[in-house]
């Protein structure tokens, strides 16, 4: 289940080196015999020695290595001995090509591993009381089950480094960073910005940005990927906690949370329960015991993007197709992912006409807290505090940009991750698996099955799809996809791609007649989608269109910064992998399935809200202010 | 500096009579030459010549290339410098033989940044040979094999000598060692199979197919066959470029030099071993003492703990900082020999420091690293007396 099935990108000295098979052995299935500590085994020609230890139930320990990145060889922790090499072999990076016997535990190789965790603690910056990853640090782990019991090459009394706080999003204090490069294999190899490079030689290493700039000016799309995969806390979210508490203690202040649904399948995780428990309503309940006045769901709003980016969609279709206009600029993009729109913004700004205007929807639900529920419960939006529960940094920063202010105050004030909330969670003592479940509180109680799927990559499309379909061919969408599961859009393909026939077209719906009076226009046409995850693919996808490939001939395509979309964010509980992205969407799928109403357009919170505050419906001047909004071109160069 | 004299590389010969008699053969014909010639790499690796030239001849690639190893960075090694100064034409002649053996039609010269100043003539050399034909399309008139050389700089790198880092710097990449196997033969510059062999290895092949494997056998030991280049450097009254057939004796070449009455040498540079005077009977051949050619001596009133800093300085600074052992390792021995040096270093210490070593020889990524602590395990082991028993100098009392 790989997202990325594309060349890399990062250095062949940081990837593994594939081997050619030898001419006679081309024929499928040519194996291998490898021994390991005594037993033998026949395992696929090159594959590594770390995977056949996995296969044999032989434990390696690992550090730079991570399921989701190339290869580097870089940490040294997993050397093994081959009989009759002079030197012990990085066992994740030595491909089996001949029979080899392996041991994993000589003497040779436990002082190997020993002197590298030493050497490695002599130069990290342990502070683990005073440390976010206490407990959950793999450097720390090591240590612990490889017996180092004191700092034999000394310790580093005094920070090298100034940590770099100068980015709204991410975090970086290299005084922690022992140089796995996983954060720079995240970045050049995974998702493709490349912002993070090792720099000087020798022990003046160390990781940084163009010309050491802080990340804040750089090309950073604050995805936050490399915190989730570095091993200990030489990266982190800025957190917004003390001052969260701090509204919370504050009597004056009225602070209510919204909930993406990402964190919900995935914050059992920082609770010892396995990933892809569902804990939403045993949440809710916890979100009020640390204080918080309302707990909101950010279906509610997932589901007015739909309506909104839908409408907006519709309205572009039309103007391409009737009225031939070529400004019409299809296909249209997704915008709800703030590392994939500042993504576009760096690196494809003359792409970003493209870009839907609806904003996200932690982004209209701020604008209308602060404007629809402030007035409707009589409270001065001066007093209230908004917070937003994401699985995303980039949502940090997303809440930050100037323009995010249409309520005529700061939208959201704080973007909070899974992992912050979860600490706050611990911190008020509550024990989050055992809570009773409890409801999101009125008036955007009720969701629909539609926005909970926004948090696996293709759900947005999914959703788009259920109320389009319905929409326009006044039919349900049941009798196109059993039960409403648009199985082609999902799943962890790096890129999908599907065409769904309109054959026939119902009645124009009250909510869009302000905008057409008929679908007759759109009769017989083929909507033509795709689905993209994780900025690498991303990549491919523009680069196609704008070599007028197939993409260029779809009419919306969904992007997500994030491999394996929101579930699978900067913000959500480390470690990742696949697997444990595919159990958290296992989780977002069954939450959807139970709902039952499933699509956008049926939410009568949404519908009520059209009614009696955006009473011009989508994408009328009403919603145009609280809900749209416009980009940045930035460029690559940042001055 | 010694006149060159010698009696292969520095000896007198046709130009042109080995890729003449290459091209005249079959490519198989021109690697079982070289292979029977027991031609090994004179970078100091000693593998064989004409078995890398084999398996990259028998890989499979749409394109192949012949890359020639000139980032001489070893402290105390210029004997690469003399023969592109001296004999270019014979290190381009190599390099056509070797393109011509495995199938290349591409051939690189990763010049040592400092060597810039070599660049015109060479650039030159280049021209003229191909002005000459022995450049370009159909070399020397051989229908079907063309090839041509172009020549890189490097930025400054030790560790791009090492072959892969060499290739990452030539890809344009910061120069780190790669992951191996495998091995550039099958997948080097590019991803194309590629031969990366040292100036000297290029310009003896060149003497063998001229001259033919029995006459090089002639030279040299059983299992070191020809001669070898050696930089002299230090405390003799002659240092200099010699050529001296494999297997020399260090007292031999001491004389040779006017260095006898060293207390010690350094083969093989920074990387390489300190050979105490009880050993300078043992042979400079890759059977005994493997060599890239740098011969250092040390005189009697040398420090010999000083030596080991001096060249763990050069580590410390030059490892790439990729893998863990080698980063650290180097700067982790260097505090070392300083607690060494002000007789702050107990026994113990001493002893994990020698551990550390060899986990760096066993552990580290590339050869970079496996070979930093040599020079400071041989001088710990043959010259306890300097290293051990310093006076106890207090802290902050500077050098």
């Amino acid at each position: 289940m790989t997202s990325k099935n594309i060349e890399s990108r990062a250095p062949a000295s940081q990837r593994r080196q594939v081997v050619p098979a030898p001419a006679a052995d081309d024929a499928i299935g040519a194996s291998v015999s490898v021994t390991i500590d005594g037993a033998e085994a026949k395992v696929p020609f090159g594959t590594t020695i770390l995977e056949a230890a996995r296969m044999m139930n032989v434990k390696i320990p690992t550090l730079c290595n991570h399921d989701d990145l190339c290869i580097a060889g870089v940490c040294r922790v997993c050397v093994v001995e081959i009989e009759g090499q002079r030197t012990l072999q990085a066992s994740c990076a030595y491909p089996v090509t001949q029979p080899i016997k392996v041991n994993t535990h000589t003497r040779k190789v436990r002082q190997a591993r020993r002197h590298i965790l030493d050497l490695m603690l002599a130069h990290h910056y342990g502070e683990c009381y005073a440390c976010w990853r206490n407990g959950n640090c793999e450097l720390q782990s090591l240590a612990n089950e490889y017996g180092v019991d004191g700092f034999r090459f000394g310790k580093m009394e005094k920070p090298r480094y100034a940590i770099d706080q100068s980015s709204y999003s991410v975090v970086r204090d290299m005084n922690k960073c022992i140089l796995c490069r996983r954060c720079v294999r995240t970045c050049i190899d995974l998702q493709e910005v490349g912002v993070l490079e090792a720099v000087n030689r020798g022990q003046e290493t160390k990781i940084a940005c163009f010309m050491d700039k802080p990340l804040a000016d750089v090309v950073c799309i604050n995805c936050g990927q490399c915190i989730n995969r570095c091993p200990t806390s030489a990266l982190a979210a800025s957190d917004p906690t003390d001052e969260i508490w701090a509204a919370i203690d504050d009597p004056k202040k009225h602070v209510v949370i919204q909930t993406a649904p990402s964190p919900r399948a995935a914050i059992g995780e920082c609770f010892n329960c396995p990933p892809g428990t569902p804990l939403t309503f045993q949440m809710n309940t916890a979100l009020r015991h640390c204080g918080f006045d309302k707990v909101f769901d950010t279906n509610f709003t997932a589901d007015l993007t739909i309506i909104e980016e839908g409408s907006e969609l519709l309205l572009r279709l039309h103007k391409a197709l009737v009225e031939k206009d070529k400004a019409a600029a299809l296909p249209q993009f997704t915008s709800c992912s703030p590392g994939w729109v500042k993504y576009l913004e760096h690196f494809y700004p003359e792409m970003i006409p493209h870009l839907s205007s609806a904003k996200s929807p932690q982004q209209m639900f701020g604008a209308v807290i602060k404007t629809y529920y402030a007035k409707l419960n009589n409270i001065d939006p001066a007093d209230i505090v908004s917070v937003a529960l994401m699985p995303c940094s980039a949502k940090k920063f997303e809440c930050n940009r100037p323009e995010m202010c249409d309520s005529g105050f700061k939208d959201v004030d704080y973007g909070l991750t899974t992992r912050e909330m979860a600490a706050m969670i611990k911190e008020a003592g509550v024990d989050l698996p055992n809570m009773p479940k409890s409801d999101f509180d009125e008036p955007f109680g009720t969701a629909t099955g539609s926005g909970i799927i926004f948090g696996a990559t293709g759900g947005v499309m999914e959703s788009a799809l259920r109320t389009v379909i319905e929409l326009v061919c006044g039919i349900k969408v049941e009798k196109l996809f059993d039960h409403a599961d648009i199985v082609p859009v999902r799943g962890f393909d790096g890129i999908r791609y599907v065409e769904l026939p309109i054959k026939d077209v119902g009645p124009v719906s009250p909510i869009l007649e302000n905008h057409f009076k008929d679908w007759n226009w759109l009769k017989g046409a083929t909507l033509k989608v795709a689905v993209a995850h994780g900025t690498a693919n991303a990549k491919r996808v523009i680069e196609n269109i704008k070599a007028g490939g197939k993409f260029s001939e779809c009419h919306f395509i969904e992007f997500m910064a994030c491999p394996g979309g929101c579930l699978g964010g900067g913000g959500q509980p480390i470690p990742t992998s696949p697997e444990i992205r595919a159990a958290r969407a296992k989780a977002i799928y069954a939450e959807d399935a139970a709902y039952q109403v499933r699509k956008s357009y049926e939410n009568p919170a949404v519908a009520h809200l059209y009614e009696n505050f955006l009473t011009d419906g989508p994408c009328g001047h009403r919603s145009h202010k609280l809900l749209h909004t416009c980009y940045t071109a930035r460029g690559k160069y940042i001055l | 500096m010694s006149a060159l004299k010698g009696p292969i590389l520095f000896g007198d010969f046709t130009p042109e009579a080995g890729l003449a008699r290459a091209l005249a053969m079959e490519r198989a014909e021109v690697i079982s030459e070289v292979r029977s010639s027991g031609l090994k790499g004179r970078g100091g690796a000693g593998f064989l010549t004409g078995m890398k030239w084999n398996i990259a001849a028998a890989a499979k690639g749409e394109k192949k290339f012949v890359v020639c190893n000139a980032d001489e960075g070893e402290p105390g090694t210029f004997k690469d410098r003399v023969l592109l100064t001296s004999y270019p034409d014979l290190v381009f002649e190599g390099m056509a033989i070797a393109g011509y053996a495995i199938g290349a039609s591409h051939g690189i010269v990763y010049l040592r940044g400092e060597y810039g100043y070599l660049l015109p003539g060479l650039e030159e050399t280049l021209n003229k040979r191909r002005r000459g034909r022995l450049l370009g399309e159909a070399v020397s008139g051989k229908k079907g094999f063309s090839f041509d050389i172009e020549i890189r700089l490097g930025s400054g790198a030790y560790v791009c000598g090492e072959e892969t880092a060499l290739i990452e710097s030539l890809e344009g990449h910061r120069g780190e060692p790669r992951n191996r196997p495998p091995f550039p033969v099958n997948t080097g510059y590019l991803g194309c199979p590629t031969i990366v062999n040292n100036v000297e290895t290029l310009a003896l092949a060149a003497r063998v197919m001229s001259e033919g494997a029995e006459w090089f056998k002639k030279f040299g030991t059983g299992k070191s066959a020809g001669s070898k280049l050696f930089s002299v450097s230090g405390d003799c009254e002659r240092p200099g470029v010699y050529e001296f057939p494999m297997g020399i004796t260090i007292a031999q070449l001491l004389k040779e030099v006017g260095g006898e009455g060293a207390k010690a040498v350094q083969v093989g540079g920074a990387s390489g071993h300190c050979v105490p005077a009880v050993q300078f009977t043992r042979a400079l051949a890759f059977e005994d003492i493997p060599t890239g050619g740098s011969v250092i001596v040390f005189g009697q009133g040398r420090d010999m703990l000083g030596a080991a800093k001096n060249f763990m300085e050069f580590f410390a600074e030059e490892s790439c900082g990729q893998c863990t052992p080698c980063r650290y390792g180097t700067k982790v021995l260097l505090d070392g020999i300083e607690k060494l040096e002000n007789g702050s270093c107990s026994m113990a210490y001493l002893k994990e420091l020698l551990a550390l070593g060899e986990t760096m020889q066993l552990a580290s990524k590339c050869g970079l690293g496996q070979s930093a602590p040599n020079a400071f395990i041989s001088i710990a082991a043959n010259f306890k007396d300097e290293v051990l028993g310093r006076e106890r100098r207090s802290e902050g009392r500077g050098e």
